[in-house]
């Protein structure tokens, strides 16, 4: 039994207890003690069930918990009667409906789903985000009120739910907890249970960008850019399944973001080399994402991909089109100059790139490129 | 979900709205400054949006290295220097827009007269992960 097999298990236990008839916060509060109290006795004294053994020990948390409220109120309503048996079928789909509601703020329906569905503790979704375990269960509890008097058995928009694990997976890794692998994990449950081109589109994205991790970062911890990265390290196993998902999706003719997006990723994944990239095709996908989203960060990667296709005059044409108000253009404007010719010019945008950078790897990055040029 | 740290300085910053130095407050006017900023701190916690928070003493030592072997060189405080940090909060918000509407509230503490403070406070992004996908 590993820590997974456990996660896993968590969010059919919880729709089990809300099919019972146990309301939504109660019961998600019930099954987190469950799990926390399996994931410290289970090492010594494995049970041989998982699932029905968190079920029995979340419903009578659960029962605790309705029975001192009634105390509390002076009561004397009847508790609900004690589970039978655990049934075969799994309400977890619900759940990611419900944790991703469109009422919450995009951080609220994040750790609401890392720890009603993926079954992590309070503690290991505050240590992921560097924020205290008591500002974390607030933003829980917050958000488990928020969604109080939603009814489980309707599916709501499933474009939020993607939403809501595409930002856990493109927060990348920050602690003990790996949110890429979670990420996967409960995309791919996500798709076991629900047919759509963009849940398969998505999984296949993620897959194509895990596929890459190993390659991203230089033994020193520097961030290596993808036309630098050693390709021989990356996931082969990932990238087939990968593309064969995104084949299986685009077949059904219902083209949106997160398949475009896996689309472009696939087409680098296919390349032996940055040289040897599609670079045509993937100005055509791009063209397909700026049509579905509008998005300027779409636009943007757009122009470095003209420069490839049609040469770096073109792809500072398309870039002259974008915001440059946007976090990394002057980056993309350094690297078309460069190609251009013009090193002084790139050399000074790659230091503003710099300044400009949100997050200190692309900043190390970006520093490099302008000192490499200034030498 | 960006963190924020919200800089509070006791020079350096322009000069509050309510330009009275703190030196001629009066103890129940000090004491509703302190219980407001208690309580915003206490209200982003129930919000889940606190990360920390800290009050830094005035005065402090300079220190560099002064070559191998050698102690530190320690000098200071220099009363010259501009820029005097008094203490921060960390915030971890859905956007830019909400820790703008924090910083202006936290800003707005009473102060002499039980009249809003306005403070200039400093709002510095904090750096994050790389994303993951970023083509």
């Amino acid at each position: 039994m590993t820590d997974a097999d456990l996660r896993a298990a968590v969010p059919q236990v919880l729709g089990a207890l809300v099919r019972r008839g146990a309301e939504f916060a109660a019961a998600e509060d019930a099954v987190q003690d469950a799990l926390v109290e399996g994931l410290r006795t289970w090492a010594a004294d494995p049970p041989r069930d998982v699932r029905a053994w968190l079920v029995t020990v979340a419903w009578r948390r659960y029962l605790d918990a309705v029975r001192s409220d009634v105390a509390r109120q002076r009561r004397e309503e009847a508790p609900p009667e004690e589970p039978v048996e655990v049934s075969g079928r799994d309400d977890s789909l619900q759940l990611y409906f419900l944790c991703a509601h469109p009422s919450l703020t995009p951080s609220s329906a994040v750790a609401l789903t890392l720890r009603a569905v993926g079954g992590l503790t309070t503690r290991q979704i505050a240590e992921a985000y560097l924020v205290p375990e008591a500002t974390m269960a607030q933003r829980i509890s917050r958000a488990k009120r928020m969604v109080s008097g939603v009814r489980l058995d309707a599916p709501g928009d499933v474009g939020t739910v993607l939403r809501t694990l595409y930002l856990v997976f493109n927060e990348g890794y920050s602690g003990d907890v790996d949110l890429v692998a979670e990420a996967v994990r409960l995309t791919r449950q996500l798709h076991r249970g629900f047919d759509h081109p963009e849940v398969a589109g998505l999984l296949a994205l993620m897959l194509l960008h895990a596929a890459r991790r190993p390659a991203r970062f230089s033994a020193d911890g520097a961030l290596v850019p993808l036309a630098v990265q050693d390709r021989s390290l990356w996931d082969t196993r990932l990238v087939a399944e990968g593309v064969s998902l995104l084949q299986t999706a685009l077949a059904q003719d219902r083209l949106g973001e997160y398949q475009a997006q896996a689309a472009i990723a696939a087409l680098h994944c296919d390349a032996a080399s940055a040289a040897e990239t599609d670079w045509v095709q993937v100005v055509e996908w791009y063209d397909e994402l700026v049509a579905l989203t509008g998005s300027p960060v779409a636009r943007l990667n757009r122009a470095v991909a003209v420069g490839e296709a049609d040469g770096p005059r073109a792809g500072l044409a398309a870039l002259a089109l974008v915001d440059p108000g946007l976090p990394r253009w002057a980056a993309v404007a350094a690297h078309l100059h460069e190609e251009d010719g013009d090193l002084a010019r790139a050399a000074q945008l790659y230091a503003e790139a710099a300044r400009a950078a949100t997050n200190t790897a692309e900043r190390d990055h970006l520093q490099r490129q302008a000192a490499r040029l200034q030498r | 979900m960006p963190k924020y740290l919200m800089l509070k300085h006791y020079r350096g910053a322009p000069a509050p709205t309510n330009n009275v130095s703190g030196d001629d407050w009066t103890p129940q006017e000090w004491r509703d400054h302190i219980q407001f900023m208690r309580d915003f701190a206490e209200r982003l916690q129930d919000t889940g949006e606190f990360v920390s928070a800290d009050a830094l003493a005035p005065e402090g030592t300079w220190v560099r290295f002064d070559g191998e072997g050698k102690p530190p060189v320690t000098d200071g405080p220099f009363a010259e220097t501009k820029d005097l940090i008094a203490g921060w909060m960390i915030i971890d918000v859905a956007d830019y827009d909400r820790a703008l509407e924090l910083a202006g509230e936290l800003s707005s503490a009473p102060a002499a007269g039980g009249k809003p403070l306005g403070e200039w406070l400093e709002l510095r992004p904090v750096m994050s992960e790389p994303p993951v996908i970023t083509e």
